[in-house]
């Protein structure tokens, strides 16, 4: 018997019973339908997660002092002076792969303007710092190198502290604000840039000259962090191990000597989370294949009734020549055909129902071929592996006993 | 020389009943020629069906020997008797067996589904030529339900039909039928049997017996008469 044929007979016999077929099918439509979803938010979740921690920087590796066990006694890292500017300049020294290169330090506090003032955190920080972060500036113009030599009393504002500190001044850049009680003048307004991943207001900040910061404000000579830029994404893990050889020299560290410092990529940071909302998708997939199953199950449930249902049909097609195997493929074919268009109908229902939700909730998601691909195949098999019971049970019937059966 | 279609020689049929063995056939011969119309009568349980359902490959003997148009249908695997079933044998129920919820036409179909040579245009011709001889032509679009118990039967007697079967075999085929319909019916196999189709027919109605050319009489699994009928009744429609 050809296979066209097996379709043809399949159908018709579906087609006979459309109530059964469509009940059969509601388990694979819903299993395939919360598979389908479920992914669609894991990966919206692990890609918008992606691109928050893209937008922090380009290709950004950031060091900050890290565990000092010297002495036995492990101590806070921020308090930490073990970063210098000598380190700055060594690391602009040895490490040959970077495109931009700025030290950070940084200081809490309430920036005053006129009658209002505002909460926040002023960052000095050296020119590239912009380029690093991807910052940029809306109004007004970067401080120069210049001006970090001369510790100028300049500052750019970020969009939050703007509006709050003059909430009807329309032309910011000019002002003066005031700081631990020294004059800043406003020479630019940052772009805004929203929050980040951590739900953190990266508009809410205020960036200075290092050198500004270091003498006028705090009266350190150490910085807290250094922020640099990999030329290329494909460069940055040999940038970090620059910057980490001319820490080490620079810090005089013997070999069996731990780092005394920290060098983090912007890349081990997206892996990290990614690797956390991978979890997530996993959990949510296996939680939908599980409903799949549940599905297949209703598949073999249902197959087995219809079997002992159909006795006297399969009975008179053995009669008229059917064979055994011919019955078998019949009703894995109707298995597979229950299951498979199952699955066709799930994943429309899931995708209009992810965007649906994606639309509603606003919430990211992200459908991947694969995900649909995976689901088919899972569909199909589940119908063979399920229906191939109940078939084998129809196909083993004696023509006889099946005729007569009531 | 006639053509023998069917060669039987001491068939046997038991059945294991738990401990006990039922013989169902206790050694039964005959042949029949090309074109007759037999009918097998007997009492209720003197083995008619059991004897019936080894001639139609449906099922297989304990013992002896059985010649289907030449083939030893005793030697063959279960694929080659489905294979004998769907080519050589049309068989009529004393329930119809049509498929619920199906049209005339593709209940008279299907056994032609099983044969991979026929194409489906030849399929729906064959079909349609079968239903029209059984006075059908008009009828071909109707489901089972929308029939009559006469008009099913002729539905089921036409697929038996449609693979051009060296012979046609009915079980009861007029049992739930009343005598009117049974008498179309009667008359539609006569026509059958005209044509040069061999029937074998199986009943416990005198009446009927006396529609075909032969009759052998079963009692507890022998034959006890076989015997020509002289004044065949002929059914004029
Ligand atoms: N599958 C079976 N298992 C056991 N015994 C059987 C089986 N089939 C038939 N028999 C027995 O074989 C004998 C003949 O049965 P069969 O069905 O051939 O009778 P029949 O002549 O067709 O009767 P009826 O006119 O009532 O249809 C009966 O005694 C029956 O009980
Ligand atoms: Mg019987």
């Amino acid at each position: 018997m050809t296979v066209f044929n097996l379709s043809k007979i399949a159908v018709k016999a579906m087609a006979r019973n459309k109530m059964r077929t469509f009940l059969t099918m509601l388990g694979i439509i819903i299993g395939v339908t919360s598979v389908i979803t479920m992914l669609a938010i894991g990966q919206g979740s692990k890609q918008s997660i992606q691109e928050q921690i893209s937008s922090m920087g380009a290709n950004m590796i950031m060091v900050h002092p890290g565990s000092d066990v010297r002495g036995g006694v492990r101590m806070d890292p921020s308090s930490m002076k073990s970063l210098t500017l000598d380190d700055l300049s060594a690391i602009r020294r040895y490490a040959t792969h970077l495109s931009a290169l700025s030290p950070m330090v940084s200081s809490g506090g309430q920036v005053i303007a006129g009658g209002s003032n505002w909460p926040t955190t002023i960052q000095g920080v050296g020119e590239d710092f912009l380029m690093i972060r991807k910052m940029e500036v809306a109004e007004g113009v970067m401080f120069t190198d210049y001006e970090v030599k001369r510790a100028a009393k300049v500052c750019l504002l970020g969009q939050t502290v703007a509006e709050n500190l003059f909430p009807d001044v329309e032309n910011v850049v000019g002002q003066t604000v005031r700081f631990k009680n020294i004059p800043l003048k406003v020479i630019g307004v940052l772009a805004a840039k929203g929050q980040n991943t951590f739900g953190q207001d990266q508009d809410d900040v205020i960036l200075a000259p290092y050198t500004t910061i270091q003498k006028r404000i705090m009266a350190i000579t150490h910085i807290q962090s250094i922020y640099a830029s990999a030329e290329s994404e494909g460069v940055s893990e040999q940038a970090e191990k620059e910057i980490t050889m001319a820490l080490r020299a620079s810090h005089s560290l013997a070999d069996d000597e731990e780092d005394d410092f920290n060098v983090r990529s912007q890349q081990e940071l997206i892996n990290t989370f990614s690797s956390t909302s991978e979890m997530l998708t996993l959990l949510l997939g296996a939680i939908a294949g599980i409903s799949l199953l549940v599905g297949g199950i209703g598949i073999m449930n249902i197959m087995f009734v219809s079997v002992t249902e159909r006795t006297r049909e399969i009975g008179l097609r053995l009669a008229v020549g059917g064979r055994g195997r011919d019955i078998l493929s019949q009703f894995l074919m109707e298995a597979v055909i229950v299951s498979v268009g199952g699955g066709l109908f799930g994943v429309l229902l899931g995708l209009a129902l992810a965007y649906g939700m994606g639309n509603m909730l606003d919430w990211p998601v992200v459908v991947t071929n694969h995900s649909i691909v995976i689901s088919f195949v899972v569909c199909a098999v589940v119908g063979i592996f399920f229906g191939w019971y109940p078939a084998r049970k129809a196909a083993g019937l004696d023509p006889i006993e099946a005729l007569r059966y009531e | 020389m006639e053509n023998k279609i069917i060669r039987i020689a001491n068939l046997k049929r038991d059945f294991s009943v738990g401990i006990e063995t039922v013989h169902a056939l206790k050694g039964v011969s005959f042949d029949v020629l090309e074109g007759e119309f037999v009918t097998i009568m007997g009492a209720s349980g003197s083995g008619k069906s059991t004897l019936l359902n080894i001639l139609g490959a449906l099922d297989r003997p304990s013992g002896g020997d059985y010649l289907l148009d030449g083939t030893n249908v005793g030697t063959l695997t279960k694929e080659q008797l489905a294979g004998i079933r769907n080519r050589k044998i049309g068989f009529v129920f004393q329930s119809f067996n049509l498929l619920a919820r199906t049209s005339a036409l593709e209940n008279v179909e299907l056994p032609l589904m099983y044969n991979a040579k026929v194409s489906p245009r030849e399929r729906r011709e064959m079909a349609c030529h079968a239903l029209e001889t059984v006075g059908l032509a008009d009828r071909m679009g109707h489901a089972p339900n929308q029939l009559s118990g006469g008009q099913q039967q002729r539905v089921a007697i036409a697929r038996a039909l449609v693979n051009d079967p060296v012979m046609v075999l009915a079980d009861e085929a007029t049992g739930n039928l009343d005598s009117k319909t049974t008498l179309d019916i009667m008359g539609l196999f006569q026509k059958l049997n005209s044509e040069g189709k061999t029937i074998v027919f199986v009943t416990h109605e005198n009446e009927i017996a006396e529609y075909s050319n032969r009759t052998i009489v079963l009692k507890d699994g022998e034959i006890v008469k076989d015997y020509t009928n002289q004044g065949r009744q002929a059914i004029l429609d």
